[in-house]
């Protein structure tokens, strides 16, 4: 049965062997933000240009008068991602300029919080750029405190382990698809064919273009370097993450079957919620359950059928219905 | 058959402003409403749409948001336009420092207009003398003519020293008063302004980064560079108003002398407040009074030589503000004090705030004020003008004494 475009493919998606992030960046080890670059630029290629604001990627690219990336890259101020991008827009449509897509790439904090007013009133009118959010779920940069994007129960430096975050993760994807913009999706950086694939498809469609890109944060997620692809794959598999896309704000579709690991089994992974007690975690278990059975509704309402994963999405092996996360 | 090389028109400052944008060819618009400048982006927007200028024409949310719009439009090369007043500007203050530290040559009409609390819509100076160090360039037109010719003038000096304009107008008193204002036909306008060739910019397919991490070691070097392109552009813009006077008939400069020949005492002033001070001193000279007018047309770069030259042989100076720098004094009063420190024989300067929030200044307060700085030889840093009362004097509600005192 087709339930819908993204149901369908279950191929694997090209990754190019062209690298635009050069060695010599200076993320962390283990980066999720400096691994989400180098995979959407692989989907973009070079024809991009990139509106950078305050974030952990203004130091990753290196200070002046190095450059991380192979295409051509504008700081500005935290709040202003989604207006500088617009400007961009229309600058280089004033001048004439070859054909290039605007990319704006900012964190979680210049998404969810300071840069709200501007990404909601880009996406009101419409501006034709792709904004990637890569969502480290803290103002990582200045050193792990919290942001509108730290999930319920976590600890960070400014909601302590005593105090931790009591407020659920602002749900970026449903408040920017409520602005009706042609397509919004979520991934992660260890599903690259879902990220390729989510990109490509972006780059395919005009106007204000969001993905939601999960990059965990070792310092800031308190795992190992080493496990950061486990813990985005865990963020999937456990439900805590899901994958899926909207278009035109109205049609949803999952790229994964329901969640088969219990939530237990991605908090245990990270020092960030090694806090909680048993029914904190059960609490975090229950609010991804129903956020599930939210979006499998709207999904039902979208296709008539219940939602097919891409299985490359979920384990990277392409094998329908394994959900085993790999390290 | 005969080529209109101007069109006389009355026009409002603001429509004046929307005039010199579009003669401009400007690319690209941001634009946010707000009072009294509201008009200029309305006019605009109406001239993208008719066809009449051919821009990108953007309504973004906040000033913040389009100067954030206009900073990424002018790092790719379009030349860029926006307007505000007052509370704009302040929200605007980030990018301000932004654009002119990326060192881009964007151009915005500030509307001069009161800071809240409480709200005020009329004309002051200190929403546009609080970005002064921002490294914007900035003018204050006396009449709406003038502000039409410093659109056109600053994109031609901006573009040359790559640091953006600040062109102001006082709120109301221009903004929305109509005056006979001369346009010129846009082949001429064409001449003097061609399109702008952005000497360093952003393109696609080459991947370069602007606006990055400066470590200690690099930061200082940047700051040089814009102080030494501020330098710089006190000759550039006395140039270009040269070559505006041979283009168009008119000319300015820096700073703008009237009667100062044999002048005792000498009223400096800001914007339109300069057509009631030579009313006033005009009447003043008929009756035997040595009195000068200096009108300080760009406040930054800020005219230092000018204005030691022009002060000298004059015994005592009455700065006018328009605006206040709390616990301190009137802005162009500490400025020029500071420009004539250097000097061997100096004036005394009294500094004056008045016209604050839109208050009126009258030809009698003018008459006034050369009336009171001649009887204080030693100079006065701040005298309220035009408050009814001393501070001291003003009556304070019986409940509120014993709190003040």
């Amino acid at each position: 049965m087709n339930t819908g475009w993204g149901g369908m493919n279950t191929g694997w998606s090209e990754l190019s062997r062209e690298e635009y992030l050069h060695p010599g960046h200076v993320a962390c080890q283990g980066c999720g933000a400096a691994l989400a670059m180098r995979l959407v630029l692989k989907a973009t290629g070079d024809r991009v240009m990139v509106v950078l604001p305050a974030a952990c990627w203004t130091i990753i690219d290196g200070s002046f008068p190095t450059h991380a990336l192979r295409v051509p890259l504008l700081h500005t101020a935290f709040e202003t991602a989604a207006a500088a991008a617009t400007g961009l827009r229309a600058g280089l449509d004033a001048v004439g300029a070859p054909p290039t897509t605007v990319m704006a790439w900012a964190g979680d904090g210049g998404t969810f919080d300071i840069g709200f007013q501007a990404i909601s009133s880009a996406a009101e009118r419409d501006e034709d750029m792709i904004y990637v959010c890569y969502d480290n779920e803290a103002y990582m940069n200045t050193g792990i405190q919290r942001s509108s994007a730290t999930p319920w129960g976590a600890w960070t430096a400014t909601t302590p382990a005593a105090r931790p975050q009591d407020r659920p993760k602002k749900d970026i994807v449903g408040i920017l698809a409520a602005h009706r913009i042609p397509y919004a999706a979520t991934t992660t950086v260890a599903h690259p064919d879902d990220l390729v694939r989510k990109v490509t498809r972006a780059l395919g469609v005009r106007g204000f273009r969001f993905l939601h890109l999960l990059a965990p944060c070792p310092p800031g997620w308190k795992v190992d370097s080493s496990l950061v692809i486990k813990a985005a794959r865990l963020a999937v598999a456990s439900g805590v993450f899901p994958l899926y896309e909207v278009e035109d704000g109205v049609r949803l579709t999952l790229n994964m079957s329901a969640p088969t690991v219990p939530v237990a089994e991605y908090l245990s992974l990270q020092g960030r919620f090694a806090h909680l007690t048993e029914e904190q975690a059960a609490h975090i278990q229950s609010m991804v359950d129903a956020r599930w059975v939210d979006l499998e509704d709207w999904h039902l309402r979208t296709h008539g059928g219940p939602p097919i994963g891409i299985p490359s999405a979920l384990d990277g092996h392409g094998r329908p219905g394994d959900v085993v996360p790999h390290g | 058959m005969t080529i209109a090389w101007t069109e006389s028109r009355v026009l409002t400052g603001n429509e004046a402003v929307a005039e010199g944008v579009c003669l401009a060819r400007v690319q690209t618009i941001a634009a946010y409403p707000i009072t009294p400048q509201t008009q200029i982006v309305e006019r605009l927007a109406e001239m993208v749409a008719r066809g009449e200028l051919a821009a990108r024409f953007v309504n973004v949310e906040s000033e913040h948001s389009a100067m954030a719009a206009c900073f990424a439009a002018a790092a790719v090369g379009a030349r860029t336009f926006t307007a505000t007043s007052s509370q704009g500007l302040a929200l605007m203050h980030e990018m301000l420092h932004w654009t002119a530290g990326a060192r881009l040559p964007i151009v915005m009409a500030n509307v001069n207009r009161a800071l809240a609390p409480p709200w005020s819509v009329w004309a002051d100076h200190t929403d546009a003398l609080s970005q002064r160090d921002t490294g914007w360039m900035q003018v204050y037109a006396e009449s709406n003519q003038e502000v039409l010719d410093s659109i056109l003038l600053a994109y031609a000096v901006s573009e040359r020293v790559l640091l953006p304009t600040m062109v102001n107008l006082d709120g109301f008193l221009l903004s929305h008063t109509a005056e006979p204002v001369e346009v010129y036909a846009g082949h001429r306008v064409d001449l003097f302004l061609p399109d702008f060739e952005a000497p360093y910019r952003l393109r696609p397919g080459e991947p370069r980064a602007f606006g990055g991490l400066a470590d200690p070691g690099r930061y200082l070097e940047f700051r040089l560079r814009l102080q030494q392109a501020m330098a710089r552009a006190a000759g550039v813009i006395e140039e270009e108003g040269a070559r505006f006077a041979v283009a168009f008939g008119r000319g300015y400069g820096l700073l703008h002398a009237e009667m100062m020949e044999d002048a005792e005492t000498v009223l400096m002033v800001v914007g339109s407040m300069a057509t009631t001070a030579r009313a006033a001193i005009a009447q003043l000279r008929r009756e035997g009074r040595r009195v000068g007018l200096l009108r300080v047309r760009v406040m930054r770069p800020f005219p230092f030589g000018a204005i030691r030259r022009a002060l000298r042989g004059a015994r005592r100076v009455a700065v006018l503000d328009r605006n206040l720098s709390p616990g301190h004094h009137g802005i162009l009063h500490a400025e020029v004090k500071s420009a004539l420190f250097s000097e061997p024989a100096r004036p005394s300067v009294s500094g004056y705030v008045l016209g604050l929030g839109g208050r009126d200044v009258r030809p009698e307060d003018i008459a006034g004020i050369v009336a009171d700085v001649e009887r204080r030889e030693g100079g006065e840093d701040l005298i309220w003008w035009g408050t009814g009362a001393p501070p001291s004097e003003i009556p304070v509600p019986a409940e509120r004494r014993e709190a003040l005192a």
